[in-house]
C-alpha cells in the first residue's frame, strides 16, 4: 500500500485504519457473535493479499476463468450523443457471469477455502452478485444459499434461474420492502448462526470491517487495468472516471488507482429514482444522512427517528438505502462528486448505448452512461472519460421490454 | 446507594437463592398502551427487571416473532417519545427498567440527548446488540454523566481477551448470548452456554466487578428458565412473551397469557436452584 495524500485533503490514502473506519465512516457495528469471524477474516485476507500463491492463483481465475483483461471499448457513435467527448467503456460486462461481481466472488471463494469454510452465502439485488457467488461456488464444490428480496425476484427471474441452474438454493425474502436492504438482513441472520462453517460472500463495499476494504482491493484491478488501457491508448490520463453507485464496488474498483491522479475526477452516478425531490430514490449520498445500517457508518437514508428509509430505483442493483463508507469518505473528503441519475434518464441512455453502439448495458450501469452523457456536454470534445460498464443487460430485458413496450402482444392480453 | 436499580434486583434475587427473570417486550406492540399495560403485568406476575425493545426497521439480529412484532408496532405508528413513555410507565413500578436498541436510532437522535431523555424518564440504562466497546466510546461517556447501565453482549464465540474487554465496561449486568443465531424460542437450551457463562464469570471474577451474568436467547419455558436459573444469574425471555400477544383471540386473553408465562417463568427461576 502507498502512503500518498489524497488529492483535495490531508487524509492519507491508507484507509481504512486498522479498525476499519474510513475517516468517521465504516468502522463494526456488528453483534458480538460475529466478531471473531470478522476477526478472523481480517487476519486472514490481510495475510492473502501479501501472499504470493494467493495472488497468483487469484491472477490465474481473474485470467483463465473470468476472462481479465476487461477490454477498454471506444464508444464513438455514443460520444457525440456525449458532446463529444471521448468516451471510453470499461468492458465489465464481457467478464464470466456478465458483470464486476466475479472479481469480488472468486476472491472471497479462495479465501472462504483458505479459511476451511465449505457454505457460501449472498444477499443480490439484481442477482448479479448472486449469480457470480453460485458460480463460484460450483467451481469451488462450496453449497451455497443467496437472499434476494421478493420484489427482486420477481423483476430479475431470469438471474433467479440461472443462480438455482447452478446448484444455489434462492431464498426470496419477505420481509420490509422485500428488496436488497431487507435481503442483506436475512443474510446476516443466516450467517450468525452458521458462522463456524459458512463463508459471507457480502457483494458490495459494505458491511462492518473488513468487508469494504476486502472488496474494494478485490475489485481493484477495474481501475488499474483502466488506468493502463487509457495510457495506452490516449497517452494520457482521462479527464473524468464515471461509474454507478449502489453499495459502489464497481465504483470503488474504476476509482481507486486514480485517486492519486490529481486531475482525475471521480465522478459517482446514484440511482434518484423518480428524482430526488420525490423522496422515491435510492441517492444515498445526495439525499441522505450519516447513520448506521448493516454494520457500518455512512450515508443512509432514514427518518429523523433513525428509521430506514425504503428506496426507489428501476435498477434492482442500486435500490439500496445505503452505501459503501469508503464513498461517504471521498464524498465528505471532496476527492470525489455523486450524482443523481433518474429513472428516466438511465433508461434513456440505456437505449442509446443499444443502438449506437450494439452493446446492451445493465440497467445499473446505464446510470453511469446517462451521468457520461452529462458531463460529456459538460466537458465537451476535448474531454476523455472513461466510464465502467459494470455489467450486461440480458437479465434486464423484461424490465426494458415492458418500459420501452416492445411486446405489444402481451400487453393486449 | 450500592450498586444501580438493575444489580440490586440480581442482588435481590441472589438473595432469595435464585436467578433473576428479565422480561423482553418491545414498545408499541400491540399498542403503545398494550405494550404498557403487558410490561406492568410482567411486573406484577413476577419479572424482576424489563427491557423495553426500540422499535427498529431494520432487526438484523431478531428471529420471525421480533421482526413480527417491531413491524406491527412501527405500521401502528410508535415513535421514540411512546418508547421513552413505556419506560416510564413501567419504571413507575419500581422495576428497573432497560431499553434495548438497535445502534442507529440512538445515534440519529443523538446518544447525549437520547441518555438523558432516558434518564428522566427514569429509565436505568440500554442494552446494545449491535453495539461493542470498540465503537461506544460516546455511549460509555453518556451514560456515565447520567448514571446509566451499559449492558453489552457476550457470545458463545467471544474469545476469553473479548469477554475481559466487555465485562470491563458493563454495568447493570453482562448479557450471555446462549447461542449463535437470532432472537427467538428454542426447543432446548444449547450445550455451549453453561460453559460461556463460567468462562464469563471466571473473568469478572478475577475483576472484582461483581456484575451479574444473565442469559438470553432461546429462552422460552418454566422448564428451560429452571435449567438456565442452575447456572446463571439472570434468565432473559423475550419472544415467548411476544408469542403469547400474538396468538391471543383479543387483548384480555394475550394479558392474560402473558401473565401465566411470568408466573411459570418465576417459579423456574426458583426451581433451577433447588438441588
Amino acid at each position: 500500500m502507498t502512503t500518498e495524500t489524497a488529492p483535495g485533503s490531508a487524509v492519507p490514502a491508507t484507509v481504512p485504519d486498522a479498525s476499519g473506519h474510513f475517516g468517521v465512516f465504516g468502522g463494526r457495528f456488528a453483534p458480538e457473535a460475529l466478531m471473531a469471524a470478522l476477526d478472523e477474516l481480517t487476519v486472514a485476507f490481510t495475510a492473502a493479499r501479501e501472499d504470493p500463491e494467493f495472488v497468483a492463483e487469484l491472477n490465474g481465475l481473474l485470467r483463465d476463468y473470468a476472462g481479465r483483461p476487461s477490454l477498454l471499448t471506444e464508444a464513438r457513435r455514443f460520444s457525440r450523443e456525449a458532446g463529444g467527448a471521448r468516451v471510453l467503456l470499461k468492458r465489465e460486462d464481457l467478464n464470466h457471469t456478465g458483470s464486476h461481481k466475479i472479481n469480488n466472488v472468486l476472491g472471497q471463494a479462495l479465501l472462504a477455502r483458505r479459511m476451511g469454510k465449505t457454505r457460501l452465502i449472498a444477499e443480490t439485488g439484481a442477482g448479479q452478485h448472486g449469480v457470480a457467488t453460485a458460480t463460484a461456488a460450483a467451481l469451488f464444490g462450496f453449497d451455497c444459499t443467496v437472499f434476494m428480496g421478493a420484489v427482486d425476484t420477481e423483476r430479475q427471474a431470469l438471474n433467479v434461474a440461472r443462480m438455482r441452474m447452478l446448484g444455489a438454493e434462492v431464498v426470496p425474502v419477505q420481509t420490509g420492502s422485500r428488496t436488497l436492504k431487507d435481503a442483506c438482513n436475512e443474510a446476516f441472520r443466516d450467517w450468525v448462526a452458521s458462522v463456524e462453517h459458512t463463508h459471507y460472500c457480502v457483494g458490495s463495499t459494505m458491511g462492518p470491517h473488513p468487508f469494504p476494504m476486502m472488496v474494494r482491493d478485490l475489485h481493484r484491478i477495474i481501475g488499474v487495468e483502466a488506468r493502463e488501457q487509457v495510457l495506452a491508448l490516449t497517452g494520457r490520463l482521462p479527464d473524468a472516471v464515471l461509474a454507478c453507485v449502489g453499495g459502489g464496488s464497481n465504483a470503488i474498483g474504476a476509482f481507486h488507482a486514480f485517486i492519486p491522479d490529481e486531475s482525475v475526477r471521480l465522478i459517482g452516478f446514484e440511482a434518484a429514482g423518480d428524482g430526488v425531490e420525490t423522496g422515491r430514490h435510492a441517492a444515498t449520498v445526495s439525499g441522505g444522512s450519516i447513520g448506521v445500517i448493516h454494520g457500518m457508518r455512512t450515508y443512509l437514508l432514514q427518518d429523523d427517528e433513525g428509521q430506514t428509509i425504503e428506496s426507489h430505483s428501476i435498477s434492482a442493483g442500486l435500490d439500496y438505502p445505503g452505501v459503501g463508507p469508503e464513498h461517504s469518505w471521498l464524498h465528505d473528503t471532496g476527492r470525489a462528486e455523486y450524482r443523481p441519475v433518474t429513472d428516466a434518464e438511465a433508461m434513456e441512455a440505456f437505449a442509446l448505448l443499444c443502438r449506437t453502439e450494439g452493446i446492451i448495458p445493465a440497467i445499473e450501469s446505464a446510470h453511469a452512461l446517462a451521468g457520461a452523457l452529462k458531463v460529456g456536454r459538460e466537458l465537451g470534445p476535448d474531454a476523455t472519460l472513461v466510464v465502467c460498464l459494470s455489467g450486461r443487460g440480458d437479465k434486464d430485458m423484461h424490465t426494458a421490454a415492458g418500459y420501452f413496450g416492445l411486446m405489444p402482444e402481451e400487453n393486449d392480453q | 446507594m450500592s450498586g444501580t436499580g438493575v444489580t440490586s434486583a440480581y442482588d435481590r434475587a441472589r438473595g432469595e437463592d435464585r436467578a433473576a427473570l428479565v422480561g423482553y417486550l418491545p414498545a408499541g406492540f400491540p399498542s403503545v398502551e398494550g405494550a404498557k399495560e403487558a410490561a406492568v403485568a410482567m411486573v406484577e406476575s413476577g419479572c424482576d427487571v424489563i427491557e423495553i425493545g426500540l422499535p427498529y426497521s431494520d432487526p438484523m439480529m431478531d428471529g420471525p416473532t421480533i421482526q413480527d412484532a417491531v413491524h406491527r408496532a412501527l405500521t401502528g405508528g410508535a415513535r421514540l417519545a411512546d418508547v421513552f413513555a413505556t419506560v416510564e410507565a413501567v419504571a413507575a413500578t419500581g422495576a428497573p427498567t432497560l431499553v434495548m436498541t438497535y445502534w442507529n436510532p440512538v445515534d440519529r437522535y443523538g446518544v447525549e440527548r437520547f441518555a438523558r431523555d432516558l434518564a428522566n424518564a427514569g429509565g436505568a440504562g440500554l442494552i446494545t446488540p449491535d453495539l461493542t466497546p470498540e465503537e461506544a466510546g460516546p455511549w460509555l461517556e453518556a451514560a456515565d454523566a447520567h448514571d446509566l447501565d451499559k449492558v453489552f453482549l457476550v457470545a458463545l464465540s467471544s474469545t476469553d481477551e473479548r469477554i475481559e474487554k466487555i465485562t470491563s465496561v458493563c454495568r447493570g449486568f453482562v448479557y450471555a448470548a446462549s447461542l449463535m443465531g437470532v432472537t427467538g424460542a428454542r426447543s432446548a437450551i444449547d450445550t455451549g452456554a453453561p460453559r460461556l457463562v463460567e468462562r464469563t464469570r471466571t473473568i469478572i471474577d478475577k475483576s472484582g466487578s461483581g456484575l451479574p451474568v444473565g442469559l438470553g436467547l432461546g429462552v422460552g419455558t418454566g422448564a428451560q428458565a429452571a435449567e438456565v436459573a442452575g447456572f446463571a444469574d439472570g434468565v432473559i425471555v423475550g419472544s415467548a412473551f411476544i408469542r403469547r400477544l400474538l396468538d391471543a383471540p383479543d387483548a384480555r386473553s394475550g394479558l392474560d397469557g402473558v401473565r401465566a408465562l411470568t408466573a411459570e417463568l418465576a417459579e423456574g427461576v426458583r426451581a433451577g436452584r433447588v438441588r
